[in-house]
């Protein structure tokens, strides 16, 4: 009977491969020990550390060592495995988890100076498109990088480019979309902000490549610091003649402008979008035609995200190659994530397509705040679904959440522990997406808002079995007959819950119990007289007079007066008031 | 020649042409894929995800109203998946729509009720949703709207900002609050809404329903001191036995004369009466202002809508527009004037009721200038400004104008037919194709012709002027002079011949407006449906019945002449001036 399994692989690919060998003097080592019935040793193919020597994982420690020598087998065997103690030296030390493009300049140049954004290398991708790359060769570039749109759906970017610039019009527009509004993403706001310049190359660059002569910054009336470092940065740019007429002595003009959007979560849909612009009511259009095809004005439009432009320069600057050579098959380059929720350490990161939810929320933010378990994280604003602790080692691209029941989406990622309930918290979401609807058509407009009364019943306890059913079916209607991305994602939330949370809806629906003590309906609060040391602070702080007894008999709270504020719960210093 | 493709539907190899929608392409391949919120020609919203069908390696089902034929392209329109989905998205419609179906206007013609039943909604799986009940817009002269019964199709807002360039609503709110309202919710009386009641025509439902007054007009019927007179428009006749479930195009005048006449009007008068008179006080304008250079074009007045668009819209160039009161006002001059005094009756006591198919007429009854007869009577009478009245007291649409001949339990179908009364109820030719765009125009050239040649004009058919086409423009030879002559209908059509006047660049010495699309058969008081095919009828109808009299000119008229000779003297006289002319005022676009 194995205790332990040692893992072996030589990572060092510039070398030949000394896996054999070791593995043969550790096994021996091992029997002249007498380990070799308690250890088992495996050679295997990848262990997810790379170039790094000869790396060992011994299991169920997770204890990595890497750049191993022959000559450290006695004190891996004597010391870690026999004693349990860890050896500093070898312990394989994770490099800096985050790699940053998107956000390589931001906290480093004083973003209101073009000249410090220059000094970093900046408008040297455009001064290569306009000097040696040319429209086509610009297009394949952005083709071999592989990225893809960083607004959500991940169309990818150069074949949106090619179809602009492949239609036949005298006027074309590019907008980049700043209309950034999932709840708790500010990935763009950051950007925008921490880096104007970055953004406004992307789109200098993206409307050379398609042959526009006119571009829209389309940036959210919430942002007023993201506003005023736009406009700041597209004044430096035309005094630098890096807008306007004969770019960068080019024949290339090109002339920007700020459009703002009025706080409706729709108008991040394209469509929409490009309505809201035109001066009309921002509701979705049926898509084909596409924009890139007929889009603002009825002429062919790009419409890019802030995160996808910033890539740009990087990208043109580095080479396509550079680019691609990050990320996974499908998924090319970094994605940046607003981390929020239950976490230690809350804030943007920019990981590497392909690192896992576990990485990007464990080792980067620290697990969560309280120390309590992780019990789901919520990705792609109300649009993505909620994905469950057991899979968090999932790499992150654009499929794998798909395959999920979520979506990248924008960046947004709300960590979820214990006290979280899965039935509240699609209702906070689908509640977002009901206010938000645009109301054109009636899935999303109806559906949404039937699906939230049925969320709302089983919140309260007086959900019954069926339905669920109905909800599945609202939301099949949903997904398959909305005519935009909102109503076709909104149920998202309720779906991923129901898919991998079922029991806690039933646990709602059969035993009018909230498990995380979240639904108010569903919660009693108790003063345990066994804990309770009769200070009376809960009697002073409860806002509606709900506890009463004093000193000698002891405290009882009146459930029919208590509004389940939790107080309380907060103030008590003998954690002596329970909540069920 | 269109490019053909092939596809293939419900598993039929089939071929069509490749600039349609899906919905077109199964439609001529006899599939019938039901519809809610599209409306050919004038709404495209894709709002009601009820055309859905299933398309071959597409993720989500499609719209058919909106997604284009392709190449190759297999279409399925009935399996499971896609009644399901249609289903369910017309529950959840119904589940917020009121269930008061058994008192509703619509309640014979309403699409939602029909298409309900066509899916076979057996039951609605959904509670109604818990709004509040919205506050009707009963602000305006014309129309009511009830949010309440609102589906947010946007047939309306397409029919008023597309076919009628008004604008005058549009949705405002959004998500399970969104709703179709004027700026502000001010109501439609105070916007730029010029009655045309086109919205009301094409809304699905009952949201949108005339302002009616037959509970009114039965009050007057009763009361023994009224002498209450009716009048009907040329385009009634022509769509009234559809309501009756005769065929659509059957022209029943005398069953509705003698309808009229059974309940208990005192006289039944017709407004091709008065449409002969306009065609006398318009032809005479028109001959005056091309003798004497005046302004140019003189543009049509008998369309109230088009006024009202006009005072909105184009203030600039409302010295153009005919001075001439429309039709139903000058018979109401004229019955509280002339006939009063030569019947000897008091004008007090005078009730005019007036069958329209419009529903902007309601609004043109009660403009505050619309009070000649009571203008002509003040001193006469010594009458005090309290008891003023009205020249028309009532406006009935063609559709309640049948609910009362419902109501009085007439056998409309089998009724012999009797004819109008003397001498308010003789009319010609001329003006029976008031009712159909073109008409007027048709009907002054015929006069003006003659009066201005002092020939007989032996054609009287101008073919040019007529059909269902937005804007037809002819060239008319008057013995040697040349008129050019343009024909708008619809406020969309008018606007583009108004910007050539507004800038001083038309052709035209005439240029006559309606403000329905194809006129008067086309408004928005008559039977539902109202349709291209619909009016392309009634329409036929129309011309059928001009052929038929036996006058076809208007100073033909022999009571009209004999109003001249009694009353009025000469057209454009002094009476005239007071009895049959108006005036039009710049009006803001929100008050």
């Amino acid at each position: 009977m194995y205790t332990k399994v040692i893992l072996v692989k030589d990572t060092d690919l510039k070398r030949e491969d000394k896996t054999r060998e070791f593995y043969t003097h550790l096994l021996d080592y091992l029997r002249g020990s007498n380990l070799h019935a308690q250890i088992q040793v495996v050679r295997v193919a990848d262990i997810g550390v790379y170039d790094e020597g000869l790396v060992l994982k011994i299991l169920p420690d997770k204890i990595v060592y890497c750049n191993v020598q022959d000559s450290d087998i006695k004190r891996i065997v004597d010391s870690t495995l026999d004693q349990g103690k860890v050896i500093g030296d070898l312990v394989f030390k994770p490099k800096a988890k985050q790699h940053r493009i998107v956000l390589r300049n931001c906290g480093k140049i004083n973003p209101e100076s073009i000249e410090e954004y220059i000094a970093c290398g900046g408008y040297l991708g455009l001064k290569k498109v306009l000097g040696e790359l040319g429209q086509q060769k610009l297009i394949e570039e952005i083709k071999i990088s592989g990225i893809r749109g960083r607004g959500g759906a991940g169309y990818p970017t150069w074949m949106k480019w090619n179809f602009a610039r492949e239609v036949e019009s005298a006027e074309k527009f590019v907008i980049c979309n700043a209309d950034e509004g999932d709840p708790g993403a500010y990935m763009d706001r950051s950007v925008l902000e921490g880096d104007p310049h970055s953004v406004i190359e992307g789109l200098i660059i993206a409307a050379f490549a398609i042959g526009a002569s006119k571009g829209y910054f389309y940036i959210r009336a919430e942002y007023p610091l993201a506003v005023e470092r736009i406009n700041k940065a597209l004044k430096q740019a035309y005094d630098y003649g890096l807008l306007g007429q004969n770019i960068l002595g080019s024949s290339f003009n090109l002339n920007l402008e700020i459009r703002l959007g009025a706080g409706a979560f729709v108008c991040g849909e394209e469509t929409a979008l490009i309505s809201s612009i035109e001066g009309k009511r921002g509701t979705p259009h049926p898509r084909p035609p596409y924009p890139s095809v007929k889009g603002l004005w009825g002429k062919p439009t790009v419409i890019n995200n802030v995160e996808t432009l910033a890539n740009i320069p990087a990208i043109v600057s580095n080479g396509g190659k550079w680019f691609a050579q990050i990320g996974t098959l499908t998924s090319k380059g970094t994605k940046v994530f607003a981390v929020t929720g239950k976490v230690k350490n809350s804030g943007l990161v920019e990981i590497a397509m392909g690192a896992t939810l576990r990485e990007i929320v464990m080792d980067i933010c620290g697990g969560t705040l309280s120390g309590k378990p992780i019990k789901a994280v919520q990705t792609g604003g109300p649009s993505g679904g909620v994905i469950p602790e057991a899979l968090l080692d999932t790499p992150v691209d654009y499929e794998n959440l798909q395959k999920l029941g979520s979506i990248m989406g924008s960046g947004g990622m709300i960590v979820m522990d214990e006290d979280d309930c899965m039935v509240d918290i699609p209702k906070f979401y689908l509640g977002f997406c009901v206010e938000e609807s645009c109301g054109k058509c009636a899935p999303c407009r109806i559906g949404g808002f039937q699906m939230l009364v049925y969320l709302n019943k089983i919140s309260e306890g007086k959900g019954k079995l069926e339905d669920l059913e109905q909800m599945r079916r609202l939301a099949q209607a949903m997904q398959k007959a909305s005519l935009c991305g909102l109503g076709q994602t909104a149920s998202n939330p309720v779906v991923s819950t129901l898919r991998y949370f079922e029991t806690e809806y039933n646990e709602h629906i059969l035993n009018k119990h909230c498990p995380a003590a979240k639904c108010n309906s569903l919660v009693t609060y108790t003063i345990m007289g066994d804990k309770c040391k009769r200070c009376g602070l809960c009697v002073t702080n409860c806002p509606v007079q709900a506890i009463s007894g004093d000193k000698e008999k002891g405290y009882l709270i009146a459930p029919e007066k208590c509004v389940k504020c939790g107080r309380c719960v907060d103030v008590c210093k003998f954690k002596a008031i329970s909540k069920k | 020649m269109a490019k053909n493709i092939s596809l293939k539907i419900d598993g039929k190899p089939c071929s069509c042409e490749a600039s349609l929608t899906v919905l077109e392409a199964c439609q001529k391949n006899g599939v019938n894929i039901p519809t809610l919120c599209y409306l050919k020609d004038i709404n495209k919203e894709a709002a009601c995800s009820i055309c859905l069908v299933e398309i071959k390696g597409a993720k989500n089902l499609a719209r058919s109203c909106v997604t284009s034929v392709k190449e190759g392209m297999e279409i399925a329109t009935n399996t499971p998946r896609v009644r399901n989905a249609r289903k369910l998205n017309m529950e959840l419609l119904l589940a917020g729509h009121p269930k008061d179906c058994l008192c509703c206007d619509r309640n014979q013609s309403c699409e939602l009720r029909k298409l309900a039943f066509d899916m076979g909604i057996s039951q609605v799986r959904f509670p109604k949703i818990a709004k509040t009940e919205l506050p009707l817009d009963a602000t305006s002269a014309s129309l009511v709207r009830d949010p309440n019964k609102c589906i947010l199709c946007g047939r309306c807002v397409s029919v008023c900002s597309g076919t009628q360039s008004v604008k005058a609503i549009d949705f405002s709110g959004r998500g399970k609050s969104s709703k179709v309202t004027t700026f502000f919710d001010s109501g439609l009386a105070n916007s730029v809404c010029v009655n045309c009641g086109q919205c009301l025509l094409v809304c699905p439902t009952g949201a949108i329903t005339e302002k009616g007054a037959t509970d009114e007009v039965w009050q007057e019927l009763a009361d023994p001191k009224k002498f209450v007179v009716v009048e009907v428009a040329p385009a009634v006749r022509a769509a009234i036995g559809e309501e009756f479930g005769m065929p659509v195009g059957t022209l029943a005048t005398a069953k509705m004369a003698q309808s009229l006449r059974k309940l208990g009007f005192s006289k039944v008068f017709d407004t091709q009466f008065s449409a002969d008179l306009t065609i006398m006080e318009e032809g005479y304008e028109l001959i005056d202002r091309i003798k004497n250079k005046g302004v140019l074009p003189l543009i049509t007045s008998c369309s109230p809508g088009w006024i009202k668009f006009a005072e909105h819209f184009f203030p600039e160039i409302l010295k153009h527009i005919s001075s001439c009161k429309s039709p139903q006002q000058m018979f109401g001059a004229i019955a509280k004037t002339y006939y009063a005094e030569k019947y000897n009756l008091d004008p007090r006591n005078i009730v005019v009721v007036s069958i329209m198919p419009c529903t902007a007429k309601k609004f043109e009854a009660k403009r505050p200038e619309m009070k000649s007869a009571f203008d002509y009577w003040r001193n006469k009478l010594n009458l005090k400004d309290s008891e003023a009245f009205y020249d028309v007291d009532y406006v009935l649409t063609t559709r309640e104008a049948s609910r009362l001949i419902k109501e009085a339990g007439i056998d409309f179908i089998n009724l012999a037919g009797e004819d109008f009364d003397a001498p308010l109820g003789v009319s010609t030719g001329a003006a029976v194709i008031f009712g159909a765009t073109g008409g007027v125009m048709e009907a002054a050239l015929r006069t003006a012709y003659e009066v201005l040649t002092g020939k007989n004009l032996e054609k009287v058919d101008f073919m040019e002027l007529r059909g269902l086409t937005g804007i037809k423009v002819a060239e008319v030879d008057i013995d040697g002079l040349k008129v050019k002559v343009a024909v708008a209908s619809s406020l969309s059509n008018a606007r583009v011949l108004l910007d050539e006047v507004k800038a001083g660049r038309s052709p035209y010495a005439f240029i006559e407006i309606m403000t329905c699309p194809g006129g008067c058969i086309g408004g928005a008081g008559q039977p539902i449906p109202t349709d291209t095919a619909v009016r392309q009828k009634r329409m036929e109808a129309i011309y059928r019945e001009d052929k038929n009299k036996p006058l076809r000119k208007s100073h033909e008229n022999q009571a009209v002449q004999a109003l001249y000779k009694d009353f009025l003297i000469k057209p454009l006289g002094e009476k005239s001036h007071h009895l049959l002319h108006t005036h039009y005022a710049k009006r803001k676009e929100i008050k």
